[in-house]
């Protein structure tokens, strides 16, 4: 990938995150960081999203959260694990009401591992899924044109 | 009357980054009942006890909130020392003040900059936010963490700090002050922010103390409780008051909060000028037998933390009462009588914290 066609907008969710990554995730927005500059939004609509960026592993009670974000987002869409907790479960791993990564719900392109994962891998997370995002768009139109 | 309808807000919502669900009961445009539910968070790291030890739950409690990170590891590390009856070196206790009056910075700043966002005034929120790196970059040269630090530790802090660092820290904390000191005149003093914030969501004296509303919220209505007066750490060593409002509205909040900024850096210059030498932690041997409630004042107010041991290295139980809990029935109280677009604002001003609430 060697530039940005069209800027891609992400929705954020929070699993069961402590805090810690989802700070983190909003920094990546605010001016030390400031991925707003290439166009990049944090929306809250997830019909408008192409990236889901989701911390926290997934319990019992927001599964249903989960899968309804994702299901809402139009294709092609990218998933995003951001800190280890989305990665695996990390250190709650062993609770009794966590049921492990994110990708036990839904597909998960792209894992960005970290406690707390720091801005500049989020961002690192968020590139990769733009070319994820092209790939997937390219693939889509080869489909259409066969068809 | 006209007809009500219940308005569902959240889990996801965008003004908040977690998820919190409330049963807004309409009547047109103003709140008559708003019933909330948590619950999505719940990870159940309490019961965690029983799978790891006394001295990793350290790293566990620091992970119930990755705001007030370090106060969360520090309450634990206190109860477990009362218990054990640890002696914590001086200096550990002044770093332990150090990094939490650092991280109550970076929490009001974090909170005044979501504030500012659900007003609707981006900049000030983007200017709070730029202010609160330069706090996060001192925390990631003491401590190489930014929002976790990983520095509590049973029995002392597992970093020392050296003075070459420690003079720099006031070079840097002077300078915050100074930024700080110009987005504190647009909180306190602009025409549009006052228009939002005055006069509404008032908390009565009595209803903060008949809800048990703690920290900010309790403090700006009149109440005078701050846990830091119980001299844990080197809180006792340093001259301070609790900041007070007396309005209870949204913008008395605001106003004990900006306050506590220029109180922590106050703090901080006081437990440097005053850092003793020494040792910054001891040896820990043992498994507790006994049970301790350690209460400590976090930047959103009172946690407790009750901690039973029994002589193994597990825990036989840990509870953890966070003070956004604690002030989720203030909020149910100052909800009813304001419009719907003042709600995302209102519930901000408890300064909500979901995953310490739900563990």
């Amino acid at each position: 990938m060697t530039y940005l066609a069209k800027s891609p907008w992400i929705i954020h969710y929070d699993a069961t995150s402590c805090n810690g990554c989802d700070i983190e995730v909003l920094a990546c927005l605010t001016p030390m960081y400031d991925v707003e500059r290439f166009g990049i939004i944090n929306t809250g609509n997830p019909k408008h999203a192409d990236i889901f960026l989701i911390t926290g592993s997934v319990n019992e009670q927001n599964v249903k959260v989960v899968e309804n974000i994702y299901n809402q987002m139009p294709n092609p869409k990218v998933v995003v694990a951001i800190g280890i907790c989305a990665t695996s479960g990390g250190i709650f791993r062993e609770c009794y009401n966590v049921l492990g990564g994110v990708d036990k719900v839904i597909p998960v392109d792209v894992y960005v591992p970290g406690c707390a994962v720091r801005p500049e891998a989020i961002i690192d997370g968020v590139v990769k899924a733009i070319g994820v995002l092209e790939e997937k768009h390219t693939q889509m139109k080869k489909g259409a044109a066969k068809s | 009357m006209s007809n009500r309808t219940i308005i569902p807000f959240g889990p996801q919502h965008p003004v908040l980054p977690e998820p919190i669900h409330l049963d807004l009961v309409m009547e047109d445009e103003l709140v008559v009942e708003a019933i909330p539910r948590i619950g999505w968070v719940h990870r159940g790291l309490e019961k965690l006890v029983e799978k790891k030890d006394f001295l990793e739950m350290t790293y566990v409690a620091e992970r119930i909130c990755g705001i007030c990170s370090f106060i969360h590891g520090l309450t634990y590390c206190h109860g477990i020392e009362q218990i054990m009856n640890i002696e914590v070196p001086i200096r550990a206790h002044f770093l332990r003040t150090l990094w939490s009056e650092l991280s109550r910075i970076h929490s009001h700043l974090l909170w005044l900059g979501l504030v500012a966002d659900a007003f609707g005034f981006e900049s000030l929120f983007m200017h709070s936010w730029r202010i609160r790196e330069k706090v996060l970059d001192i925390i990631e040269a003491t401590t190489g963490g930014r929002v976790i630090f990983g520095s509590a530790k049973v029995g002392g802090t597992r970093r020392d700090i050296d003075n070459e660092m420690l003079k720099r820290i006031i070079a840097q904390v002077t300078e915050i002050e100074k930024e700080m000191k110009e987005i504190s005149q647009t909180f306190l003093n602009d025409y549009s922010v006052q228009q939002r914030l005055k006069g509404v969501g008032i908390l009565s004296k009595a209803d903060a103390n008949m809800l048990g509303a703690v920290g900010p919220m309790l403090r700006a209505s009149g109440i005078n409780q701050d846990m830091r007066k119980l001299n844990y750490a080197a809180y006792g060593h340093i001259d301070w008051e609790p900041v007070m409002a007396q309005d209870g509205d949204c913008f008395a909040r605001v106003e004990v909060r900006v306050g506590e900024l220029f109180q922590a850096t106050d703090m901080i210059r006081q437990v440097i000028e005053k850092m003793p030498e020494g040792p910054v932690d001891v040896k820990v041997t043992g498994s507790p037998n006994g049970e301790f409630f350690a209460r400590t004042e976090q930047p959103r107010g009172e946690v407790i933390y009750y901690l039973k041991g029994n002589g193994s290295k597990n825990l036989e139980r840990m509870r953890v009462r966070t003070p956004t809990f604690a002030n989720i029935p203030a909020i149910t109280k100052i909800l009813p009588g304001i419009q719907l677009a003042d709600v995302p604002m209102m519930l901000l001003t408890i300064d909500p914290c979901i995953s310490c609430t739900e563990r």
